[in-house]
C-alpha cells in the first residue's frame, strides 16, 4: 500500500497524543496525578497538541477536506466514522479533565471520574483507528489479529515516553515508577511488533492468482499482459513494492533503533536518578519517534493488498 | 446510509463475462469510457493523456492471463473485469459519509459524488480493484452498471444494456437479473458452471464468470512422407530427382 505520509503523521501522531492524554487520566484516577499546574498545561498541551496535528493531517489526503464532517454520520458501519466520531466525543472528558486539573485544582474525586472517563475515550478512539485498517479483508497483513495489540501498545508507549520526559523535567514524585513502566513498554512493544511481522512473513495467503481468477481448477495462472501499459491509480496506491525488499533491514531498525535502545538508555538512566534519568528520558524521544515512523511506514508499505493478484503477484 | 440496504429486493442486476469467447480486444473498456465520461458519473478524467505518463479514470480493464495445465499446455485467457457489485459491498459499508451505496431496487453500487469526502478507504476495501479515484474532481468513480443507459427509455429497447455489453463484437459480455433463477443469465450461469471472483474475501459479488472450455483434444497430426526432406537414396524420391541430384552434386 502507498505510505501517504499525511496518514503516517496521522496515526502516530494522534496515538501519541491519546497516549499521554490516556496515561494522564489513568494517574488521575488513581490519585497519582501531580498537581503542578505548570507541568499540567504542559502535558495538556502537548497531548491535545499532537492529537489535533493528527486529526488535521488525516485530512490532508482527502479529496474534499471541507465535506470532513460528513465522516460523522457512518458510524453504523464505518470504522473511520467512528474513529471521527469518539475523536470528536474525547475531546469533552478531555477538556472537563483538563479544567478540573489545571483551572480548579481542588476535587480531587470529580477529577479521578473525569480523568478515568477521558482515559477511556482516548483508549476507544485508538482501538477506532487501529479497526480502520484491521477490518479490511483485502490486506491480509493487517487483517491480523496483532494490529490492534500493535496500535494500542504503540500509543501506550509513545504517550508513557513523552509523559515520562515531562515527569522528568519538572523532577516529580513517582518519575521513577513511570520510567520503569515507559521501560516495560518498550520490551512490549517490540514483542506485539515481531509478532504482527511473524504473521505478515509466515501467515496464509488471502488469495492467490488462481483464487482471484478463478482459473486454479485449469492450471498455474500467470498475467501475461497486464491491462494498461502505463501506471494507474490502483497500481500506485495499492502496487507499492519497494519495501518488501528492505523490509527485513527496516524491522531491525525499529526493533533495536526504536525500542531496544531507548529501553536500555531508561534502563541505565534510573542507576543515576536526577540528571541520568533526565538524559535518558530525553534521549529515547527521538530515538521511538524515528523508529515509529519507520514502523508505521513499514505498516503501509509492505502490506500487499489482493487486487494485485490481478496485476502480476502470485500471493497476497 | 453506508449501510447495506435491510430488504435488498430481489432484483440482483449484474454481468456475466464469457472467458471462454472473450478476445480481448478492449472494445468494451473503451465504449466504457465513451458512454460514462459523459454520463452519472462523469467526466472519467485523463492527466496527460497524450504526453509521456498518460492517466485516467477506467470502470473497465481487460487483463490477459496465461494458464498453464498440468501437462504443460498453457492457453491464454483474456479477463475483463469491472465492478462486481457485491451483495456483501465492503466498499459501501467502510464508506464513512454514506456517499457509498448500494441501491435497494436493484443492487447497483454508485458513489453519491456530492458526499464523497475522497478518503480512498472504498477503493483499499475491494478486493477487485474495480474504484477508481478521479484525482482531478477529489472523488471516487467506479462502474454504474450503465445505470443512466439501461432504464433511458430514450433508447431502443435493444440499447438498454451497460456499453460494455452493447458494444462486445463477440457477444462475451451478457447483462441480466441474477436474482431471477430463470432469467437468460441465470440459466447461462447454471448451464456453464459460472462462478464469483475471490469467494474466500465473502463479499458476494453479483457479477459470474463462465469458465474458458475445455481445450478439443486434437490428435498429433503425423506431417507424412511428404514434408520429409528428399534424400537420394530414399524411396521417396524418384528416378528422375535422384538423376537431377547426382548430376547437380558433381
Amino acid at each position: 500500500m502507498h505510505p501517504a505520509k499525511s496518514v503516517i503523521l496521522f496515526t502516530t501522531a494522534s496515538g501519541a497524543g491519546y497516549g499521554l492524554l490516556a496515561w494522564l487520566g489513568l494517574l488521575a484516577a488513581f490519585g497519582v496525578l501531580p498537581s503542578e499546574r505548570w507541568f499540567g498545561l504542559a502535558a495538556f498541551a502537548l497531548g491535545l497538541g499532537l492529537v489535533v496535528t493528527g486529526l488535521l493531517s488525516s485530512t490532508l489526503h482527502l479529496g474534499h477536506p471541507e465535506r470532513a464532517w460528513r465522516a460523522l454520520t457512518q458510524w453504523r458501519s464505518s470504522w473511520l466514522s467512528r474513529e471521527g466520531v469518539a475523536a470528536v466525543v474525547t475531546f469533552l472528558p478531555v477538556g472537563l479533565f483538563a479544567f478540573y486539573w489545571i483551572v480548579d485544582g481542588t476535587n480531587s474525586d470529580t477529577l479521578a471520574v473525569v480523568g478515568l472517563l477521558a482515559s477511556l475515550c482516548c483508549l476507544v478512539t485508538v482501538i477506532c483507528t487501529a479497526m480502520i485498517y484491521a477490518s479490511l479483508r483485502t490486506i491480509r497483513a493487517w487483517a491480523s489479529p496483532w494490529t490492534l495489540p500493535s496500535y494500542l501498545v504503540l500509543s501506550a508507549l509513545s504517550g508513557a515516553v513523552l509523559l515520562n520526559l515531562l515527569l522528568q523535567l519538572w523532577g516529580l514524585p513517582h518519575n521513577g515508577a513511570f520510567a520503569w513502566m515507559a521501560a516495560a513498554l518498550f520490551i512490549l512493544a517490540g514483542l506485539v511488533k515481531v509478532l504482527y511481522w511473524r504473521n505478515v512473513m509466515y501467515g496464509e495467503p488471502a488469495g492467490t492468482a488462481e483464487s482471484a481468477t478463478g482459473l486454479g481448477p485449469q492450471g498455474r495462472v500467470r498475467l501475461l499482459e497486464a491491462p494498461h501499459s502505463e501506471s494507474s491509480y490502483l497500481m500506485q496506491e495499492m502496487g507499492f513494492r519497494i519495501a518488501r525488499k528492505h523490509a527485513e533491514k527496516l524491522r531491525r531498525l525499529t526493533l533495536l533503533g526504536g525500542f531496544l535502545a531507548p529501553f536500555v538508555l531508561i534502563v541505565v538512566g534510573q542507576a543515576a536518578p536526577g540528571l541520568g534519568s533526565l538524559l535518558a528520558a530525553l534521549a529515547s524521544l527521538p530515538l521511538l519517534a524515528a523508529g515509529l515512523a519507520v514502523e508505521r511506514w513499514l505498516f503501509f508499505a509492505e502490506a500487499k493488498h489482493v487486487v494485485t493478484l490481478y496485476y502480476g503477484e502470485s500471493r497476497a | 446510509m453506508t449501510s447495506l440496504p435491510r430488504n435488498a429486493g430481489p432484483v440482483k442486476l449484474g454481468l456475466v463475462i464469457d472467458l471462454d469467447i472473450c478476445v480481448g480486444c478492449h472494445a468494451c473498456a473503451v465504449n466504457c469510457k465513451e458512454w460514462n465520461t459523459s454520463g452519472h458519473s462523469a467526466p472519467l478524467t485523463d492527466s496527460d493523456p497524450y504526453g509521456a505518463d498518460p492517466s485516467g479514470v477506467w470502470f473497465n480493464r481487460i487483463h490477459t492471463f496465461e494458464v498453464v495445465n498440468e501437462a504443460g499446455d498453457s492457453r491464454t485467457v483474456h479477463f475483463p473485469k469491472s465492478c462486481l457489485h457485491c451483495e456483501e459491498a465492503p466498499c459501501v459499508t467502510v464508506c464513512p459519509t454514506g456517499a457509498s451505496y448500494k441501491r435497494q431496487e436493484d443492487g447497483i453500487v454508485l458513489v453519491n459524488a456530492e458526499a464523497c469526502i475522497g478518503c480512498k478507504l472504498c477503493s483499499w476495501a475491494c478486493p477487485y480493484g474495480a474504484r477508481e479515484y478521479d484525482e482531478d474532481v477529489g472523488v471516487m468513480k467506479k462502474c454504474t452498471l450503465c445505470v443512466d443507459k439501461i432504464y433511458n427509455e430514450n433508447l431502443d429497447p435493444r440499447s438498454r444494456a451497460p456499453a460494455c455489453v452493447s458494444t462486445c463484437p463477440a457477444g462475451a459480455r451478457h447483462f441480466g437479473d441474477l436474482g431471477d433463477p430463470q432469467s437468460e443469465v441465470s440459466l447461462l450461469v447454471a448451464a456453464r458452471g459460472g462462478y464469483e471472483l475471490m469467494p474466500e474475501q465473502e463479499c458476494k459479488p453479483v457479477n459470474r464468470y463462465l469458465p474458458p472450455r475445455p481445450k478439443r483434444q486434437t490428435p498429433a497430426v503425423d506431417s507424412g512422407a511428404a514434408l520429409q526432406p528428399a534424400t537420394p537414396e530414399g524411396e521417396a524420391a524418384g528416378l528422375l530427382a535422384r538423376w537431377v541430384d547426382r548430376v547437380l552434386s558433381r
